[in-house]
């Protein structure tokens, strides 16, 4: 009996020492004991795949292709996303002038829908306010406009558009990253900024001037 | 007295009582899975972008509220940054050499559902379920490890009971979100909050087999 207790404490002692306890970090992927069924042969967005020469299952669209989507609602009606028309491309078609104004409908919903974006995707290097001061200005990011500047602020409303969807000088483009209809709330919030840093004090309603008036 | 069959009898308990035990705690995903870190072709670090730079998980993984995949960034995402910041790093060659080239970076994929279950990242994220529930914190980790089971059990724990989880939709992305720093203030305004988020969004308890094997 003694040995055998013995024998048991030193397996029960080897296998704790080579499997370790639950939640330890492991570099070893996760056994899977019948795999047949967990990996099956399809498709899985970003993983590699034989079948292409290039290796990747998520191709890129061939150029042309025009995804199924809703149209997108603006104030001149419908329009869908492949049409040339300046909710698409911020311009007048055939020309290359800008759109002076928002072609979406400017509503509360889509100013509240513009910050919470301009907060994701443009705050980190323009900052909260858009002057410029994000995270990344301290830590290596030399130029970063300043989106008060008199010359984005006269800038019509097509222009930032565009900067958006395809970037300028060391500022890449989002179109990947933003939908369209995203990208012109961006546009109505950095006008949202643009304006609350350039008001003074008789804008503001009469109740709000007043209890800033009575701060010292 | 023969003490031989009594000695067997402890014996048989011992070796079965421990084969049991071993089973129980070591064939479960909580064993198998969690704590699963590969090592990264990039030394890419969650803690310093998220944590201290303070960028939202959208930023990168944009996909995460409009599809079922939440997308790896491209590694032109990195570049938005990395064009100024870091420009030279070396630790930063195979981004730069990806963007350069159109290869993209293989990232080792650590949390993977088989392929008979059917996930979706959407209907969680847009319904106010944060990813610190199936992913953990994340925004603390310099590596990426598996932190939570996500097996079947996990799943249902929360689909039976999903108003001890929902959160509103602007902390989704908030891991270290409370709705109170006291712990007994949180789990009350949980407890009454979620309810209330539950009935508002006409969010729904799924258990048929349907919903996740279909
Ligand atoms: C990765 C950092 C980064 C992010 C994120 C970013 N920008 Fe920029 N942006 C820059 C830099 C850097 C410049 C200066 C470019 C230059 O002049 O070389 C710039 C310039 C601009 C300009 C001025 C262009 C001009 O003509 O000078 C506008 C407008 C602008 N950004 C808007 C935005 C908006 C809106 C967003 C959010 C969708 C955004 N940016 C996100 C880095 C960024
Ligand atoms: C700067 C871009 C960036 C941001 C911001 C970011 N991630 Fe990631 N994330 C990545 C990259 C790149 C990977 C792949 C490399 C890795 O696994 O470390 C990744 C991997 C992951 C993975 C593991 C994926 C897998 O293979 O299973 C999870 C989970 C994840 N991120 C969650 C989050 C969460 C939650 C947030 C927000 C708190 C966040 N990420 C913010 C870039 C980012
Ligand atoms: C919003 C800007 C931004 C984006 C986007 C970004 N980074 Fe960074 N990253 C930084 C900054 C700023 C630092 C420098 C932190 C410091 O100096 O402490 C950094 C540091 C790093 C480092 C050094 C890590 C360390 O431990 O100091 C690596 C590696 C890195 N980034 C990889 C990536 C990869 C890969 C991506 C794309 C998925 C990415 N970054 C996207 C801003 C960014
Ligand atoms: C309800 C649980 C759940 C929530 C909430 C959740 N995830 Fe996931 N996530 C998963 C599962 C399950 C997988 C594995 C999916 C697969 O098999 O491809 C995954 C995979 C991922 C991946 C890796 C995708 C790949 O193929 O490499 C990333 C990145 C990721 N999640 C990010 C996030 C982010 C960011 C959030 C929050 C906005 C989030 N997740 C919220 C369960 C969740
Ligand atoms: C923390 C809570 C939570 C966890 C964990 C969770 N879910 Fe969910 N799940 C939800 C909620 C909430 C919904 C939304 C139900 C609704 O819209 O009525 C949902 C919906 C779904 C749906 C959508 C069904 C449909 O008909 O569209 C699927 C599929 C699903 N979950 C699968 C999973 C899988 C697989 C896992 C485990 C990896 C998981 N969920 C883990 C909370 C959770
Ligand atoms: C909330 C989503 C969800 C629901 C509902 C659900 N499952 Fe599952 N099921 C899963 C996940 C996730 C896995 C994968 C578990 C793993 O990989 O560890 C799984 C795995 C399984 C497996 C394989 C187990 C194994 O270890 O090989 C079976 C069998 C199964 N489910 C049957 C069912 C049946 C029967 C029902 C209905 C009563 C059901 N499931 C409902 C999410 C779900």
């Amino acid at each position: 009996m003694r040995y055998f207790l013995l024998i048991y404490a030193l397996v029960v002692g080897i296998v704790v020492a080579i499997a370790g306890c639950r939640g330890s970090l492991s570099r070893k992927p996760p056994i899977e004991v019948f795999p047949d069924m967990d990996r099956q042969l399809k498709l899985r967005p970003q993983q590699p795949n034989g079948f292409f020469p290039n290796g990747i299952s998520s191709q890129p669209p061939v150029p042309g292709t025009i995804r199924r989507s809703l149209p997108i609602q603006t104030l001149s009606g419908p329009v869908y996303p492949f049409e040339d028309a300046p909710v698409n491309t911020g311009r007048w078609p055939g020309v290359t002038n800008f759109v002076e104004l928002n072609p979406l409908a400017v509503s509360g919903a889509l100013l509240r829908r513009g910050q919470e974006r301009f907060g994701i995707y443009c705050a980190p290097c323009h900052g909260p306010a858009g002057d410029g001061n994000g995270v990344t200005r301290k830590l290596g990011m030399a130029v970063v406009a300043n989106l008060h500047d008199p010359r984005i602020v006269e800038m019509p409303d097509g222009e930032i558009f565009h900067v958006i969807s395809h970037g300028r000088n060391l500022m890449q483009g989002y179109a990947a990253q933003i939908p369209v209809e995203d990208r012109w709330a961006i546009v109505a919030y950095v006008r949202v900024l643009q304006r609350s840093w350039l008001g003074s004090l008789e804008d503001l309603p009469l109740h709000l001037r007043q209890s800033l008036e009575r701060q010292p | 007295m023969n003490r031989l069959p009594l000695m067997i009898l402890v014996g048989l308990l011992l070796v079965g009582g421990g084969v049991v035990a071993g089973v129980w705690y070591y064939f479960t995903p909580k064993y198998t899975r969690v704590g699963y870190q590969p090592l990264q072709p990039v030394a890419f670090s969650h803690k310093v972008h998220v944590d201290q730079l303070g960028l939202d998980c959208r930023y990168c993984h944009h996909d995460v509220e409009r599809a079922w995949f939440s997308n790896i960034p491209a590694s032109s995402t990195c570049m938005n940054c990395h064009n100024q910041v870091l420009k030279d790093d070396p630790r930063l060659a195979l981004v730069r050499e990806s963007v350069a080239t159109g290869r993209p970076i293989p990232w080792v994929q650590v949390h993977k559902v088989p392929d008979y279950v059917y996930f979706n990242h959407a209907v969680h994220v847009n319904r106010g379920v944060s990813c610190v529930e199936c992913h953990g914190r994340v925004d603390q980790m310099d590596e990426v490890y598996h932190a939570k089971p996500l097996s079947m059990a996990f799943c249902l724990d929360c689909h039976r009971d999903p108003a001890s989880f929902l959160r509103p939709l602007d902390k989704v992305t908030d891991l270290a979100w409370r709705w109170s720093v006291d712990p007994a203030e949180h789990a009350r305004q949980q407890r009454t909050q979620g309810r209330w988020l539950m009935e508002h969004w006409r969010v729904e308890s799924l258990q048929n087999c349907s919903a996740c094997h279909r």
